[in-house]
């Protein structure tokens, strides 16, 4: 017979009263319908109303509930607490950010580079009378794959060359500069260039390939990223060997 | 009324930093096999420069080539070039492993099966293997 409770050891930070975060441990009903992010809400419905932590859809979609469960990240609204039964199991922050409180990271780095690469179409619009850009399937599954991206950040907290070097744009961002780039409607390929040859961009990734694995969106940044080195270097080759009007 | 709320947000308490070890490739075993698979490409040098120091030997005469080949009876030797062997194996798997990531391969404007991209590697590995074998043995 499976055990009625588990234990959860969360992280606690208190900005001003900790150095660095602790572990506090939790007893928690252990159900089989019950992923992580329903033990931390019952800890701060019925334990603890201290505990700070960001959550929202709980059907990974928002990309809100990502943290590190047992050395890994994850999406806690999509971790069920019997894949580690009987416990304990860590929860702790997304690693490689700074941590406000508790299990709550900073992000404004990431949303600094993600607006950094222009994640929208860009392009001279015709007005609306002209009709709408047409796209093929095909065209659309040039790109579907890196249009999951949920912005969770789990590939940040994976990468570590984004650990050891924050100025490195990372996983998701470049993936999503790809998710454009190859939209038949985009036209802003020029624009995102300059951010991703840099060498902070797309040469800093040594394709470790752990963003790929943790992402729950089967995004494949690893392979996004490797792609694109190709496609710019074939290009530059391109653009030494071939007269002007064929490149 | 108006407030001031630019003060009240810059006030922030201090946040964590973590700082990655200098031992983050031992955390997990997918980092550590990132840092074989970087460190086999010293080894990939090794024997390029092992093959360059065989031709030249050979270039120079049977007495040279006698004395490249004694040399490389060596036991210490024959040990740096079994881990070398070693570290080209996992070097040739895992970049074999990691190439339909890396190139999307099509064919008539279908994508093909990574598994496919692949095994095309290994028939290549094999058929070049077996035209050095010919050359070499002779069959």
């Amino acid at each position: 017979m499976m055990a009625d409770s588990i234990t959860l050891d969360v992280a606690r930070y208190r900005p001003g009263q900790e150095a660095e975060p602790t572990l506090q441990s939790y007893d928690v009903p252990l159900r089989d319908d019950w992923v992580v992010l329903d033990g931390l809400n019952y800890v701060k419905d019925e334990l603890d109303g201290t505990l700070s932590y960001r959550w929202s859809c709980r059907m990974g979609i928002c990309g809100s509930c990502g943290m590190t469960v047992n050395g890994e990240p994850k999406l806690t609204c999509a971790t069920f607490l019997t894949e580690y039964a009987p416990g304990p199991i860590r929860v702790e922050p997304l690693g490689n950010f700074p941590v406000l409180r508790d299990l709550v990271v900073d992000i404004d780095d990431f949303l600094d580079k993600l607006s950094r690469v222009k994640p929208w179409i860009v392009r001279d619009e015709a007005p609306v009378s002209e009709g709408e850009y047409l796209q093929t399937p095909e065209e659309l599954e040039e790109f579907r794959q890196y249009s999951m991206c949920i912005n969770c950040m789990l590939c940040y907290s994976a990468c570590p060359v984004y650990g050891i070097d924050e100025e490195f744009v990372g996983p998701a961002a470049i993936a999503l500069a790809q998710r454009y780039n190859l939209d038949s409607r985009d036209e802003g390929a020029a624009d995102r260039l300059d951010v991703l040859i840099h060498p902070d961009g797309l040469w800093g990734c040594t394709f470790v390939g752990d963003c790929t694995r943790v992402c729950p969106k089967h995004v494949d940044p690893a392979g996004a990223i490797q792609r694109y080195k190709l496609t710019v270097a074939m290009d530059t080759l391109k653009s030494y060997l071939l007269p002007r009007g064929r490149r | 009324m108006t407030t001031d709320r630019s003060t009240s947000f810059d006030v922030r308490p201090p946040a964590y930093r973590p700082r990655m070890s200098l031992w983050w490739w031992l955390s997990k075993w997918s980092y550590l096999l990132f840092v074989l698979r970087e460190l086999s490409s010293v080894f990939v040098a090794w024997f390029v420069v092992f093959l360059l120091l065989f031709v030249r030997a050979v270039y120079h005469g049977d007495d040279q080539y006698q004395d490249f080949l004694s040399w490389a009876a060596n036991p210490f030797v024959v040990l740096v070039n079994m881990v070398a062997l070693a570290f080209l194996l996992l070097h040739t798997v895992t970049w074999f492993g990691l190439t339909p990531q890396a190139v999307p391969a099509r064919l008539r404007g279908r994508p093909v099966p990574s598994s496919m991209v692949v095994a095309s590697q290994y028939v290549g590995w094999a058929a070049v293997s077996a035209f050095v074998f010919w050359l070499v043995v002779g069959w």
